[in-house]
């Protein structure tokens, strides 16, 4: 057996068991046993608002996928350039391109659930809400991070141009935030807080078990994204290492032959 | 490397005199942006809180700052594609050029043919939509600041998506979110610059020059890594 046919074995194991490790499955258990008990709570133990009645209950899932979005997808992506920066592995390379993917989708997960929220509330879909605005700039940024991670680039350039979007992107959302912020302070006032009105312990709890079940959420699919994009670059160098080794097998074939048909001599197809 | 960034920002203004893209196309574009704007927001609109002024008036600043965005994309376009062909950006890296210094030289040209545009648009936007000014020195710095914005982040993002064939479409996703904060307070500093009071336009002028500066100082951080990359 060759080193290529071993590689590529190896690969087709992986594969075959997926993405998923016993770790990885006895966390989904958890994260979705997690989340059963999170939507009992969310959705029948916790009473409905004074104010805001039973469109309150978006605030358990709406405030913690921006928390998740916003801090830790994106933190994760800004620490996971800067070392890639300095030590140049695929490992932090995909571990900030998987974070930001999913950091992305709770972002827009965050907008829509904002929206359907700011209608019964505000009585309108957007309201220029500080953080609503801010959000959406945020989402549009990392999406240029996400077009950057697809170009077809030789794959160090991309990352290291990935990396370096990565690390002033984050920086940039801060900028974005607090410039927002200030605007809609300027010009009406305190804008409506969504998390003012007269919030029980049980909503505060709810609120909090959302927040650990979107973190479980988060570190469940950030696994699995990460092992997904591992693979691809496995597969990728094993089919180059294939078509190699077949390359090479042509050019021993054609050398092989007597020195009368015409075919060139071994110095000249060694370079390959 | 301030003597790079010199050469190489007096290259591309001399590129840009020869080819006349700059006088050709951009500046009519932004003309062109700026009259069809007036088509959007019907110049006989008034302001309901201040009836002597038109609505056209009242959102002058928005508009010029939204015209000089839309111009400057083109110029980075353009900073950034004259270095593609002809395997220029490898010629680029071969003359050991400091890349801080190329960096800056680029976001100078770019500043040069900013403040250009946005000399012609802002007389543009004063006979257009009958603004006047009250507040000279607010304007001036708020001016400067926000073109150094501009062209630092633009220059560092039109850098990140160079040499692709998909440069185009690209570059203008990577550069109008980073540059909101940017068009928001340079709007606001100028509304301020024109219908007072002058304090409410400073602390945006601070914001507008701290970005500047974070935009320089990242640029010439990350050039280096992005030019040996190839």
């Amino acid at each position: 057996m060759t080193a290529t046919e071993e590689s590529a074995t190896s690969l087709e194991q992986t594969v075959a068991g997926a993405t998923s490790s016993r770790f990885s499955q006895v966390f989904g258990t958890l994260t979705a046993t997690m989340l059963a008990v999170f939507l009992l709570f969310a959705l029948v133990f916790s009473p409905p608002d004074v104010s805001q009645r039973d469109a309150v209950r978006l605030f358990y899932i709406h405030v913690p996928s921006a928390i998740v979005a916003l801090y830790l997808a994106f933190g994760i992506t800004f620490v996971a350039s800067i070392m890639y920066l300095r030590k140049g592995t695929d490992f932090w390379d995909l571990l900030a391109g998987s974070s930001a993917e999913i950091g992305v989708l709770f972002c827009a997960f965050m907008l829509g659930t904002g929206m359907l929220w700011g209608k019964p509330t505000w009585g309108v879909y957007w309201q220029w809400d500080p953080r609503l605005t801010s959000t959406a700039i945020s989402f549009v940024l990392f999406a240029g991070y996400l077009a950057i991670r697809r170009l077809d680039l030789d794959p160090t350039v991309r990352s290291r141009r990935a990396a370096v979007l990565g690390i002033i992107g984050f920086l940039n959302v801060i900028v974005v935030r607090q410039s927002v912020q200030w605007w809609r302070g300027l010009h009406q006032g305190q804008t409506l807080d969504l998390v003012d009105s007269q919030l029980s312990g049980m909503h505060y709890f709810s609120f909090f078990l959302g927040l650990v079940s979107m973190t479980m959420v988060f570190g469940w699919l950030l696994l699995h994204r990460f092992r997904v994009a591992w693979l691809e670059t496995q597969a990728d160098a094993a089919t180059l290492q294939t078509a190699l080794a077949e390359r090479q097998a042509e050019a021993a074939d054609y050398t092989a032959r007597p020195p009368d048909t015409g075919g060139p001599t071994t110095t000249e197809t060694e370079g390959i | 490397m301030l003597n790079d960034a010199l050469l190489l920002a007096a290259k591309d203004l001399r590129v840009e005199r020869r080819s006349r893209v700059l006088t050709g196309q951009v500046l009519p574009f932004g003309l062109i942006v700026l009259i069809l704007f007036g088509f959007g927001i019907s110049p006989d609109r008034r302001v309901v809180e201040a009836p002597d002024r038109t609505v056209l008036e009242q959102v002058a600043p928005g508009l010029f700052w939204l015209a000089v965005l839309l111009s400057a994309l083109l110029a980075l376009g353009r900073s950034f594609a004259i270095e593609a062909v002809d395997g220029n950006l490898d010629a680029l890296k071969l003359t050991g050029l400091d890349p801080a210094g190329v960096f800056l030289g680029k976001a100078l040209a770019i500043w040069l043919e900013l403040l250009a545009i946005e000399l012609l648009l802002g007389v543009g936007s004063l006979a257009l939509y009958g603004a006047t000014i009250t507040h000279p020195l607010l304007l001036l710095v708020t001016v400067l600041a926000a073109t150094t914005s501009i062209a630092a982040a633009g220059t560092l993002y039109a850098a990140l998506a160079s040499g692709l064939r998909v440069r185009d479409t690209l570059v203008p996703l990577l550069v109008l979110p980073v540059l909101a904060p940017v068009l928001l307070g340079a709007t606001l500093a100028t509304e301020a610059a024109l219908f007072g009071p002058a304090g409410d336009g400073w602390p945006w002028a601070g914001l507008i020059s701290t970005f500047a500066v974070l935009y320089l100082g990242a640029g010439m951080v990350s050039f280096g890594v992005l030019l040996e990359e190839t």
